[in-house]
C-alpha cells in the first residue's frame, strides 16, 4: 500500500484506512534504507514531516482535508523551503536555510501534502544526468550505474523507486520530462505562467517551470490543481480562472475516449539519432493511442532544429546575470581568504560553483558582451519567434504532438561528462516545449533491451494541459507500462 | 567666467530624481530616509535566492506625470533591462534599468539664459531604475569585532525608485547648466513626483561638460563630472572644468572620456575611471518582468489629475494679473509660493470689504499682492530661515491685512509694521492695528485742522517755501506726518498743505 499513487493513497487516508503518520514513517524508513544507494535525497526531514502527517490525520478526522492531504512530498532542492535548507545542488547554498517558502511549495503544503525532504539535482538545474550535483550523482533505480537524468533526477528517481508517490521539479529544458523518461516515471511541464516562479532559484527565468512527477497521469493532475494558481509575486505569472486539470480524467468514454483527437508527428522527431528501440516504443504507443480512436496526421516543424542552440544562447545568457548573486557579500558560500573585493569575489566563486555552471556562465557572459549581443542573444529570440510560430502553425492541423521525450535511455554515469553537447543533444526533443511556454508530459511506454525504461512526449499547446493529461491518461489506461516498479526497488 | 570668444562650452546634465513613492519600485519595503541600516530591505532587497521584482504602479504614474509636464512622449510600452556589475551594494549582481525603450522620450525643459534670453533645453530621455545600496566604509563600528578597512553595506536604499532624466547637450554655460537644473528641480517638486532633497540624495544630477571652437559643430570630447550635490558645486565644478578643458587643449594636450568627481573642498575635479575602464554591462531585457504596457486610459485619468504647470501659471500670471516678468517667474518658482499667492487672492475676494476685487480684473491689486507676497512676507521668511510653506502668517491673515491697505485705512508704512507684527504672533490684522493706533486718518475735516495747526506754528518754514524754496514744502508735509504719529493719508495731507499754501499767498 504504500508504494501505490497518490490517487490510491488519497482514497486510503480519506477513508482512514491508513493514517497519514504511518504512511510518513514507513517511506522515511524506505528512504533510509534506500538513499544511501540512490541519493536521490540530499535533505530527510523526519521530525517535520511526522509533525505535517499528524496535522494530516487531525485534519482528516475534522473532515476538512483536499485529496492531498497526508499524501508524502518531496521538494526538488531548488524550491525554497522556509527553515529547510535549500542547496540547489550547489556548494555555494550548502548551508542555506531561506527564511521563506516558494510559491509551489506553500500550495502543496495548504493541500496537506506532507513534505519528506528535499530531492538531488544538478547544480542550478544545469545538467541532464545529476552528474553536477556537488553532493554526488543520483543512480538509475532500474541500474545503478545510469544515471536518472537531470536536472531534477533525485525526484525521479525517488518516484521511481517508490520513496515518495510525488515530488515536485523543475523544467528549464526538459529537467522534469528526461529524468522521467529516463527513470520511468511521469513528469508534467505546464505552461509557463501557470505555476509561480516565486521562491524556485531562477536558473534562466524565461525558460524555468515549476511542474510535478507521479506514477501516474492522474497525480501529476492532482498536484498541479494545487500548484497552479496566479501569484502578484512574480510579473510572469498568468492569472487565469481556476481550472480543475481532472476534469476530463474522471469522465467514462467509453472504448474509443480519443475519438477525434488528431495526433501530430512531426518529421522532425523521426530522423536519425533516436535509439531503435525508443523508435519501436514510440510507433507501438502510437499504435496504441489509435485504437483509442486518436488519428495522426503529419506535421513539420522546420525550425525546430535550431532549439538546441538557441536554448544554449538564452539559458546561460539568464543563468548568467541570475547568478550574479551568488557573491559571497550576503548569504551562501563565502571564500575563507582573500586580499581584497576582487578576490573576494573570484574565489567564492571559483569555489562555490561546479564546472558547467561556471561554463554557462560563461558562454552566457559571451553571449551578452557587447559587440556579440546582436548576434546571438538578439538573434536567438528571433529564431525563439519562428519556433513558437512553426508549432502555433502545427496546432492548425493536430491537437497534440507525440514523440520520443529523449533520443536515448538512462546512459551509463561518465558516459558523456567530457562532452558538453553530447550531454546537451538529451535534450533535443524537450527544448521547443520551454523555448515555446507550452505544455508537455512524458510517460513511460515500454524499455529498450537493457530494460531501461522509455519515455513517450506528449505536447500541447498553451494551456492545453487538460487535453494532453486526458490523452497520457486513457494511454496509462490501456497500458501498465507505469506500474512497473525498478525489481531493486520492488517493495 | 571670463572665457575667450573663441571656446564654446557644451554642456549636458543627467539627473537622478528619487520618486516620492511609499514603497520601493520592485518591493513593498519603505523607502523613508534615516532607518537604520538594512532595516527596510526585504528578501527582494537584498536578492534572495528565488525572489521576484514586481513593478511599483505608484513609480510609474510618477513618470507618466514627468513626461507630460515636460511635454515628451510617454511611450505605450517599454523594456526594463538588466544591467549587470559586481558591486557589494549591488544586491542581484544587476541594476534593473531602462534602456532601448524608456517610459519617456523627448519633451523640453524652458529656462532664462542671461545670454540667450528664454530657451528651451530638449530632453533625450526619461527612464525607470532602481538606486543600489550604499557602501559604508567609514566609521563603522560593527560590534567592536570588525577593525580598519571593513565595508558595511546599507541595502535600505537599494531598490529605491529614481526616474533617470537625461537632457541634450543644449547648454552653454555653468549659468544655464544651473538654470536647467533649477528648473527642473523646481518642476519635479511641482508636480509631485520628487521632493527634491539634495542633501538626502534625492536630486543628483551628473553634468557632461566638452568645449569646442566657436563654429565648430562636432562635439568636443566630453567628461563626465558627478558628486554635484548643490546648484553651487554644480556652477564651480563646471566652471572648474571647463577651464581645465580648455587649458589643456591650448596647451596642445587633448581631453580624455572620463568620470571626474568633483570636490568642493579644493573646487577641483579629478578623474574617477577613464573610458578604458568602462565596464560592459551586458544589458538585455529583464526575463522577470514583462513589458510595461501604458494605454490611453491610464494617460488620460494622470493628465486629467494634473495640476497647472508652472510655465502655464507665469503665463496667466502675467496675462491675466499683469504682473512683471520677474514677479510672475518669482511666484511660479514653487507650488508652495503660487499657492500661497492665489490663496491670498483667493480670501481678498471673499471678504466683502473689498467687494471691487470680485468684479474688476484687480490688477493693481494683485500686482500689490505679488509685491507683499513676494518682498514684504518673503523678508520675513527668509530672516526666519523657514519656507513659505512654514509661513506664520496665513494667506488669510495677509489678506485681512492688504484689505484694509486697499480700503486706505492703513497707510503702507502702517501696514509693513502689522505684518511684522502678525508674523511676532500678536494677533490679526485689525487687532494690531487697534493696538498700536495705525487707523490712517482720512477724515477730511481733521486733516483741515492739523495742517492749519502745522502752518500757524511753523511760520518761518512757510516763509522759505514762498520765498521759492520748493524743499520747504516736503518739511511741512513731515510735520504733519508727525503729528499724526504718520497715521495721515498723505496724499490729502499733500493736497490741503497745497490748496493752503497757495491761497493765502
Amino acid at each position: 500500500m504504500i508504494t501505490a499513487s497518490v490517487a490510491e493513497l488519497s482514497r486510503a487516508l480519506l477513508a482512514r484506512r491508513l493514517s497519514s503518520v504511518e504512511l510518513a514513517k514507513a517511506l522515511l524508513d524506505r528512504i533510509d534504507a534506500a538513499n544511501p544507494m540512490l541519493n536521490a535525497f540530499l535533505t530527510v526531514d523526519r521530525d517535520g514531516a511526522l509533525a505535517q502527517a499528524k496535522a494530516a490525520d487531525t485534519r482528516i478526522a475534522a473532515g476538512n482535508a483536499s485529496p492531498l492531504t497526508g499524501v508524502p512530498l518531496a521538494h526538488k532542492d531548488v524550491i525554497m523551503t522556509a527553515g529547510l535548507r535549500t542547496t540547489c545542488g550547489s556548494r555555494m547554498l550548502e548551508n542555506f536555510v531561506a527564511p521563506y517558502n516558494a510559491f509551489v511549495a506553500d500550495r502543496l503544503a495548504d493541500a496537506g501534502m506532507v513534505l519528506l525532504g528535499k530531492t538531488n539535482m544538478d547544480e542550478f538545474a544545469m545538467g541532464s544526468s545529476n552528474e553536477n550535483s556537488y553532493f554526488g550523482p543520483v543512480k538509475n533505480p532500474w541500474d545503478q550505474t545510469c544515471v536518472a537524468g537531470g536536472s531534477s533526477g533525485g525526484s525521479a528517481a525517488a518516484v521511481a523507486a517508490r520513496l515518495v508517490p510525488a515530488a515536485t521539479g523543475t523544467d528549464t529544458g526538459g529537467s522534469i520530462r528526461q529524468p522521467a523518461a529516463l527513470s520511468g516515471v511521469c513528469g508534467l511541464k505546464p505552461t509557463y505562467g501557470i505555476c509561480s516562479r516565486y521562491g524556485l532559484v531562477a536558473f534562466a527565468s524565461s525558460l524555468d517551470t515549476p511542474g510535478a512527477f507521479g506514477q501516474t497521469v492522474e497525480d501529476c493532475a492532482l498536484l498541479l490543481n494545487a500548484m497552479a494558481g496566479h501569484d502578484a509575486r512574480d510579473s510572469t505569472s498568468v492569472d487565469r480562472p481556476a481550472e480543475d486539470y481532472m476534469r476530463l480524467l474522471a469522465a467514462d468514454a467509453g472504448a474509443k475516449p480519443l475519438a477525434g483527437l488528431r495526433i501530430g508527428l512531426p518529421r522532425e522527431y523521426y530522423g536519425s539519432g533516436v535509439e531503435p528501440d525508443i523508435a519501436n516504443a514510440i510507433g507501438a504507443a502510437i499504435d496504441a493511442l489509435k485504437l483509442l480512436g486518436a488519428t495522426t496526421v503529419d506535421v513539420s516543424l522546420p525550425n525546430v532544429e535550431y532549439s538546441l542552440p538557441v536554448y544554449y544562447v538564452i539559458s546561460p545568457a539568464e543563468a548568467s546575470s541570475n547568478l550574479a548573486r551568488f557573491d559571497g557579500v550576503r548569504y551562501g558560500h563565502r571564500a575563507a581568504k582573500y586580499d581584497d573585493l576582487m578576490d573576494m569575489y573570484k574565489k567564492t566563486r571559483a569555489e562555490g560553483f561546479g564546472a558547467e555552471v561556471k561554463r554557462r556562465i560563461l558562454v552566457g557572459t559571451y553571449v551578452l558582451s557587447h559587440g556579440y549581443y546582436d548576434a546571438y542573444y538578439l538573434k536567438a529570440q528571433q529564431v525563439r519567434r519562428l519556433i513558437a510560430d512553426d508549432f502555433t502553425r502545427a496546432y492548425q492541423s493536430c491537437d497534440v504532438i507525440v514523440g520520443p521525450t529523449s533520443p536515448t535511455t538512462a546512459f551509463c554515469m561518465g558516459d558523456n561528462t567530457d562532452d558538453p553537447v553530447k550531454m546537451y543533444l538529451n535534450d533535443i526533443f524537450t527544448i521547443a516545449s520551454n523555448l515555446t511556454g507550452t505544455p508537455a508530459i512524458s510517460i513511460p511506454c515500454g524499455f529498450d533491451g537493457k530494460g531501461l525504461p522509455i519515455g513517450l512526449q506528449i505536447q500541447g499547446a498553451a494551456f492545453a494541459e487538460a487535453q494532453i493529461l486526458n490523452v497520457a491518461h486513457r494511454y496509462q489506461q490501456a497500458t501498465d507500462w507505469h506500474r512497473r516498479v525498478p525489481p531493486d526497488f520492488s517493495p | 567666467m571670463n572665457l575667450s570668444a573663441k571656446w564654446e562650452v557644451v554642456v549636458g546634465i543627467e539627473t537622478h530624481a528619487q520618486l516620492s513613492t511609499v514603497s520601493k519600485i520592485f518591493s513593498g519595503a519603505s523607502t523613508a530616509f534615516g532607518a537604520a541600516p538594512n532595516s527596510q530591505a526585504s528578501a527582494v532587497d537584498i536578492a534572495l535566492p528565488g525572489v521576484l521584482p514586481v513593478l511599483n504602479k505608484g513609480a510609474v504614474e510618477r513618470a507618466i506625470r514627468f513626461g507630460l509636464a515636460v511635454g515628451g512622449t510617454v511611450n505605450r510600452r517599454s523594456v526594463f533591462a538588466r544591467k549587470n556589475y559586481f558591486y557589494p551594494d549591488l544586491p542581484k549582481g544587476y541594476q534593473i534599468s531602462q534602456y532601448e525603450i524608456p517610459v519617456v522620450q523627448g519633451g523640453s525643459i524652458a529656462i532664462v539664459s542671461a545670454t540667450r534670453g528664454a530657451i528651451k533645453v530638449a530632453l533625450t530621455r526619461a527612464h525607470l531604475e532602481e538606486d543600489a545600496g550604499k557602501s559604508l566604509h567609514e566609521g563603522l563600528d560593527m560590534h567592536g569585532a570588525l577593525g580598519r578597512g571593513v565595508t558595511g553595506i546599507d541595502l535600505n536604499r537599494a531598490g529605491t525608485p529614481l526616474l533617470e532624466i537625461v537632457s541634450e547637450p543644449e547648454m552653454r554655460s555653468a549659468e544655464e547648466a544651473v538654470a536647467y537644473a533649477k528648473t527642473l528641480h523646481s518642476l519635479v517638486r511641482w508636480i509631485g513626483i520628487c521632493d527634491g532633497n539634495m542633501q538626502e540624495g534625492s536630486f543628483r544630477c551628473d553634468a557632461n561638460v566638452s568645449v569646442r571652437q566657436a563654429g565648430e559643430t562636432r562635439l568636443g570630447t566630453r567628461c563626465e563630472i558627478k558628486n554635484l550635490n548643490s546648484f553651487r558645486f554644480m556652477q564651480q565644478a563646471i566652471e572648474f572644468e571647463v577651464r581645465r578643458q580648455i587649458e589643456l587643449i591650448e596647451d596642445g594636450g587633448k581631453v580624455v572620456q572620463e568620470t571626474r568627481l568633483y570636490d568642493s573642498e579644493r573646487n577641483e575635479t579629478r578623474p574617477m575611471r577613464s573610458k578604458e575602464d568602462a565596464q560592459d554591462y551586458r544589458y538585455f531585457p529583464d526575463p522577470d518582468l514583462p513589458p510595461l504596457v501604458i494605454d490611453e486610459a491610464w494617460i488620460e485619468s494622470i493628465r486629467g489629475q494634473m495640476a497647472e504647470l508652472p510655465d502655464a501659471k507665469r503665463v496667466r500670471y502675467e496675462r491675466d494679473y499683469s504682473l512683471f516678468p520677474e514677479d510672475a517667474a518669482a511666484l511660479t518658482a514653487s507650488a508652495e509660493i503660487a499657492a500661497y499667492f492665489e490663496q491670498t487672492l483667493d480670501e481678498l475676494k471673499l471678504r466683502s470689504d473689498v467687494p471691487y476685487l470680485s468684479q474688476s480684473p484687480d490688477a493693481a491689486n494683485a500686482k500689490s499682492v505679488a509685491n507683499w507676497v513676494l518682498n514684504e512676507l518673503g523678508a520675513l521668511v527668509n530672516q526666519a530661515e523657514t519656507t513659505i510653506a512654514n509661513s506664520r502668517v496665513t494667506p488669510r491673515q495677509l489678506a485681512a491685512l492688504l484689505a484694509q491697505l486697499f480700503n486706505k485705512k492703513i497707510s503702507s508704512r502702517g501696514a509693513k509694521e502689522v505684518l511684522a507684527a502678525m508674523w511676532a504672533g500678536e494677533g490679526d490684522a485689525e487687532e494690531i492695528i487697534a493696538a498700536r493706533g495705525l487707523q490712517q486718518i482720512s477724515d477730511a475735516g481733521a486733516l483741515e485742522k492739523i495742517v492749519d495747526e502745522v502752518l500757524s506754528a511753523n511760520g518761518a518754514i512757510v516763509a522759505e517755501y514762498k520765498a521759492g524754496k520748493e524743499k520747504s514744502f516736503n518739511s511741512l508735509v513731515g510735520k504733519a506726518m508727525a503729528a499724526t504719529k504718520g497715521n495721515a493719508n498723505p496724499a490729502q495731507v499733500n493736497a490741503i498743505l497745497k490748496r493752503k499754501l497757495a491761497g493765502s499767498s
